[in-house]
């Protein structure tokens, strides 16, 4: 098995054959005798250029849509741009040499001046001149660009493919496609990941993997020659998952979670990392209803810098471009710890030194995320979550910190915005003052995990106590039923935030509890709307 | 000669396909039309030195617009640039 790493363009899995297209460099030859010859026959050629642009166009629209079949129109006026064809009716008429010629010299000089602009969106714009003026060329030279498509799918490995390539391949046979060359924005990445078709780009490739078996595997960044059955295997459910998911995708993106008698909630998903905001947007999640700012301190050698947070929130408040992002402050102790916090070894540390109330001892800390979670907020819909509370004076504390961070913010003349503010129920003390915390804060968000583990006393690290861990427990059911009264009960919205809220045998018990959200692992949204959407309370 | 001002609010600038739009909304008229940026200026026909000059969001550009229709052009341009750049 041979394995090869490049840029992944989409994340996806395709598995076949490899096709390696080897292209064959049209035969130029440079001069002719008779300019008008040559020019009638650019104009000719042009001609037939577009016309295969706009059959490309079609195909296009109905395979990527019309925003990305767009390319094909504006590669129509490329073909028409006066100095571009000010450029190749000179060379014809002045230099005495051929079409051709005229066309890819030209091409060349005007792909020369894209790719030295100083932004990378334009450079890429390179390859669509190339691209137009090999169109023009090999009709002038009567060269031979099809790929022979043969009946069996595969994946394609070339040097490079142009925008026109990618779409003129009959999609029911091209499973995905591995470049040398190549930038995420070029137009074929972009078409590409419109069309659901796994790339890889940057990658050595080799003539020699030619009819082998291979896999790409978009999620790792790599393509496997050759790869053994067991990784066929696992890498075959993964992809089949994707194709799920995908139908799951176009038959319920843009649908609310309303079950049919017109119940709606909301489905959030839960991140641990900014690169995890992808697959939330694809999955189309109404936001992100539990962020685990710790992934930030267990990642860094040092406690991370007020700077540094600050842009992490940033670029996640933004990339949700207004859906609700619920930062849940750190959670670090227990079975999560950095060495640099220097925590001492504890006999329970489940019960022990942990989350608010490290931060309610150790206040630099603490500012230091307030600081830059409050700052994030003026860029996007920003909501904190304090986790591990079992008392109303932790949560007023918190919340003095917090205003005594932004009166800190706004003295020093910087941007805040404004954010609401909730705490996880995590806790069987938190559940029986309920009320009294529903009082101090605008949301609650049920951590299941930690709930079931304290209230069932059971340790879910120990493999021993599975035959009395039971997740559906009434004893968590009730705890979750009294936490929505008593928030409801002081217009505080309620969430579940932890394992449970994906399970969607409880999904209706928790709907006929009155749950406002559910937050889940990007993955399970589209699932859980359609379970939603089949869900009739009224009966 | 009509003359107009704008700050390309867009946050892709004038990308292929926005540059795209605006060579097709400038061809039906008779007049001369130019835009400025910085010491550069291009005919606004001209898609690909109009993509060349990679204006970005943020940029300002001066839109010169001269000939027998320049005040529909005009009009018509500049309600262009507003709407869509």
């Amino acid at each position: 098995m041979i394995v090869a790493t490049g840029k992944s363009i989409l994340k996806g899995i395709a598995i076949g054959k490899v096709k390696f297209l080897k292209k064959t460099q049209a035969v130029i030859t440079d001069s002719a005798a008779d300019p008008a010859v040559e020019l009638q026959r650019f104009e000719d050629a042009k001609a037939l250029a577009v016309e295969q642009l706009q059959a490309l166009y079609d195909k296009a629209v109905v395979e990527a849509g019309e925003d990305h079949a767009a390319i094909f129109e504006i590669h129509m006026m490329m073909l028409d741009d006066d100095d571009y064809i000010d450029s190749i009716t000179e060379i014809i008429n002045t230099q005495g040499k051929s079409a051709a010629y005229a066309v890819k010299t030209t091409g060349e000089n005007f792909a020369e001046t894209f790719a030295s602009m100083d932004d990378e969106y334009m450079k890429a714009r390179a390859a669509d001149v190339r691209d137009i003026s090999t169109r023009v060329v090999n009709i002038l030279t009567g060269a031979d660009t099809g790929v022979d498509e043969g009946d069996e799918p595969f994946i394609i490995v070339a040097e490079d493919l142009a925008p026109s390539e990618t779409v003129q391949l009959d999609k029911s046979k091209l499973l995905g496609f591995v470049t040398r060359l190549g930038s995420a924005n070029s137009h074929t990445a972009i078409l590409a990941r419109n069309m659901n078709i796994p790339a890889l780009i940057g990658t050595e490739i080799s003539e020699e993997w030619d009819g082998k078996l291979a896999i790409i595997d978009g999620y790792n960044d790599c393509i496997y020659i050759e790869p053994t059955d067991e990784l066929v295997e696992t890498l075959d459910k993964k992809r089949v998952y994707d194709l799920q998911q995908r139908a799951l995708l176009k038959e319920l993106k843009k649908k609310p979670n309303i079950t049919l008698d017109g119940t709606e909630i909301n489905v959030y998903a839960n991140i641990g990392n900014v690169s995890d905001v992808g697959m939330v947007l694809q999955n189309d999640a109404g936001g992100i209803g539990l962020f685990r700012s710790e992934f930030i301190y267990l990642h860094s050698e040092t406690f991370p810098t007020e700077e540094e947070q600050f842009a992490i929130y940033k670029r996640v408040a933004e990339m949700m471009g207004g859906k609700k992002v619920i930062i849940r402050t750190l959670d670090i102790g227990a079975d999560k710890q950095a060495d640099y916090f220097n925590l001492p070894k504890e006999e329970n540390p489940a019960l022990g030194y942990r989350a608010i109330r490290i931060c309610l001892m150790q206040h630099d800390i603490f500012k230091t995320q307030i600081r830059a979670i409050l700052r994030a907020a003026a860029f996007g819909k920003v909501s904190i979550m304090f986790p591990m509370i079992i008392s109303v004076r932790e949560v007023k504390d918190a919340k003095d910190i917090l205003e005594q961070c932004r009166q800190e913010l706004i003295a020093e003349g910087k941007q805040v915005g404004e954010v609401e503010i909730g705490i996880m129920i995590e806790t069987p003390a938190s559940v029986m003052i309920a009320e009294e915390l529903a009082e101090e804060v605008e949301f609650f968000s049920i951590g299941t995990n930690d709930l079931t583990q304290y209230t069932l006393a059971i340790d879910r690290q120990n493999p021993k106590l599975d035959p009395f861990y039971d997740s559906h427990h009434p004893a968590v059911l009730r705890m979750i039923r009294k936490t929505i009264e008593a928030g409801h009960k002081h217009d505080c919205w309620v969430g579940i935030c932890g394992e449970l809220g994906a399970d969607t045998s409880l999904t209706e018990t928790f709907l006929r509890m009155g749950i406002d959200e559910l937050s889940v692992n990007p993955g399970s949204v589209l699932g859980l709307r359609k379970v939603i959407r089949s869900l009739d309370l009224s009966k | 000669m009509k003359q107009f001002s704008y700050t390309i609010t867009d946050p892709v600038g004038i990308h292929a396909r926005p540059a795209g739009i605006l060579v097709k909304a400038v061809k039906p008229f008779e007049s001369s039309c130019k835009i400025t940026k910085g010491e550069k200026t291009v005919d606004l026909r001209k898609l690909m030195a109009l993509m060349g000059m990679g204006i970005k969001c943020g940029d300002t550009v001066d839109v010169t617009i001269e000939g027998p229709d320049e005040d529909v052009a005009a009009e018509t341009i500049e309600k262009f640039f507003k709407e869509n750049l």
